[in-house]
């Protein structure tokens, strides 16, 4: 399998590609795209919160305090644990005003 | 140590995933695993430390700092600390000897900045790993990545930090090493020490209360703070900052992710402290170099990227 999938950024409108594999937030990084903040990249930290408004994917182990239960029904993750089945369409959920700043760095 | 209190005795972090972790903090940091329990927890330590275990590892849902524990002299320390902290007014709670295994009864408190810590005397002395007790060698063979050699400090973040260092200096002796003063005047930064090192844990301001910034580990040598920093890259751990050094206490330093986003530092040499010297003191317009020397600009994940 070497599925490459599209990712949107809805907030920014930002788009890039995501191999089979390969998280979001890995797949951003790796691109030099800054439409999410960068954190832990370990699922511990909750600062790359994301919606998926469109899509399907999996998940690796993320920390309870960011995603609970009902939030990750609701499609609320953490990108650095999302990994892509399909397109994606996306929309960033900074947790704090502080950290949103990133991008603009 | 002027009310007893020795040093950081154990630091117990909730993990997600114990295997990945156990790869990071063993094949990569180089803890020495040292005992399992009932519970599934897993007992670490540097290859330094004579005391059985300093760190557990918990697998849970959630990342962070259970709690952060320091080895007084004796049960008898132990006992009058507790009377002092209850008249402090910090709630109490006792745990059994053998509760962790290979360590004596626990007085365990929440301090103002929401953060666990617990009091301990007595732990099983297994030695230094490798080494014989009598004519021992430098170093033992067969460590493993960046050869931690000891837990150091944790940094914390949390509230009230004014009352958390009456805690610590007026009940636990400790004395304040290393501070940021904001312009109004208020302490946001405090490293705080039971011995002659910079910090033996350390707390920044911030709004909510109870957050873990990250756990350290001692290196010797700059060099080592540089081949760690190429192990890092080497296993694609996920890196925060470094190497470069500090300007509050001036250490030599690299940080990074465990698997489940607890932050880890490594670090080699800093500023020593005595109970007689005044805190050092950085004032918050110059943050940037306060926190990183080199860069000397404020670094956004630094300071808000928490577990």
């Amino acid at each position: 399998m070497n599925d490459i999938f599209e990712i949107t950024e809805q907030f920014s409108g930002k788009r890039f590609q995501c191999q089979d594999g390969h998280s979001v937030l890995q797949a951003m990084e790796r691109q030099g795209q800054r439409c999410l903040p960068v954190g832990c990249r370990n699922g511990g930290c909750g600062l790359c919160k994301v919606r998926v408004l469109q899509g399907e994917y999996r998940c690796g182990p993320m920390s309870s305090r960011h995603v609970p239960v009902a939030a990750r029904a609701a499609g609320e993750v953490l990108a650095c644990r999302v990994y892509p089945l399909s397109d994606l369409t996306i929309e960033r959920l900074a947790p704090q005003g502080a950290a949103a700043n990133q991008q603009q760095q | 140590m002027e009310k007893g209190v020795m040093r950081p005795g154990h630091v117990q972090l909730r993990v997600l995933d114990m295997p990945k972790a156990l790869k990071h903090y063993v094949e990569l940091l180089g803890l020495i695993e040292v005992d399992r329990d009932e519970q599934g927890r897993v007992y670490l330590k540097g290859w330094t430390e004579v005391d059985k275990f300093s760190v557990v590892l918990r697998e849970a849902d959630e990342a962070g700092m259970d709690f952060m524990a320091f080895k007084v002299r004796n049960d008898g320390t132990l006992s009058r600390l507790t009377e002092e902290l209850a008249a402090f007014g910090c709630a109490l709670e006792e745990i059994p000897a053998g509760e962790l295994k290979g360590c004596g009864r626990r007085i365990r408190f929440v301090a103002p900045s929401g953060h666990c810590f617990e009091l301990f005397a007595d732990k099983e002395q297994t030695g230094k790993w490798g080494l014989s007790e009598v004519n021992p060698e430098a170093w033992p063979r067969g460590l493993q990545g960046m050869k931690a050699t000891r837990f150091d400090h944790c940094l914390l973040y949390g509230d009230n930090l004014a009352d958390t260092l009456r805690l610590f200096t007026e009940v636990l002796g400790f004395s304040l090493a290393e501070q940021v003063i904001d312009p109004a005047g208020n302490r946001v930064a405090q490293f705080l020490t039971c011995s002659m090192k910079a910090h033996d844990v350390a707390f920044i301001q911030h709004a909510e209360p109870g957050k873990f910034h990250h756990a350290s580990f001692f290196l010797e040598t700059w060099d080592d703070v540089l081949r760690a920093a190429d192990l890092i890259s080497m296993t694609n751990t996920s890196i925060d900052i470094g190497p470069t050094r500090h300007g509050l206490t001036h250490g030599k330093t690299i940080y990074f992710f465990d698997p489940s986003g607890n932050r880890n530092e490594v670090f080699c040499g800093g500023d020593y402290h005595y109970p007689d010297h005044p805190p050092v003191t950085w004032t918050a317009d110059q943050l940037g170099k306060a926190i990183f020397y080199h860069d000397r600009e404020l670094n956004e994940r630094f300071l808000t990227v928490l577990t």
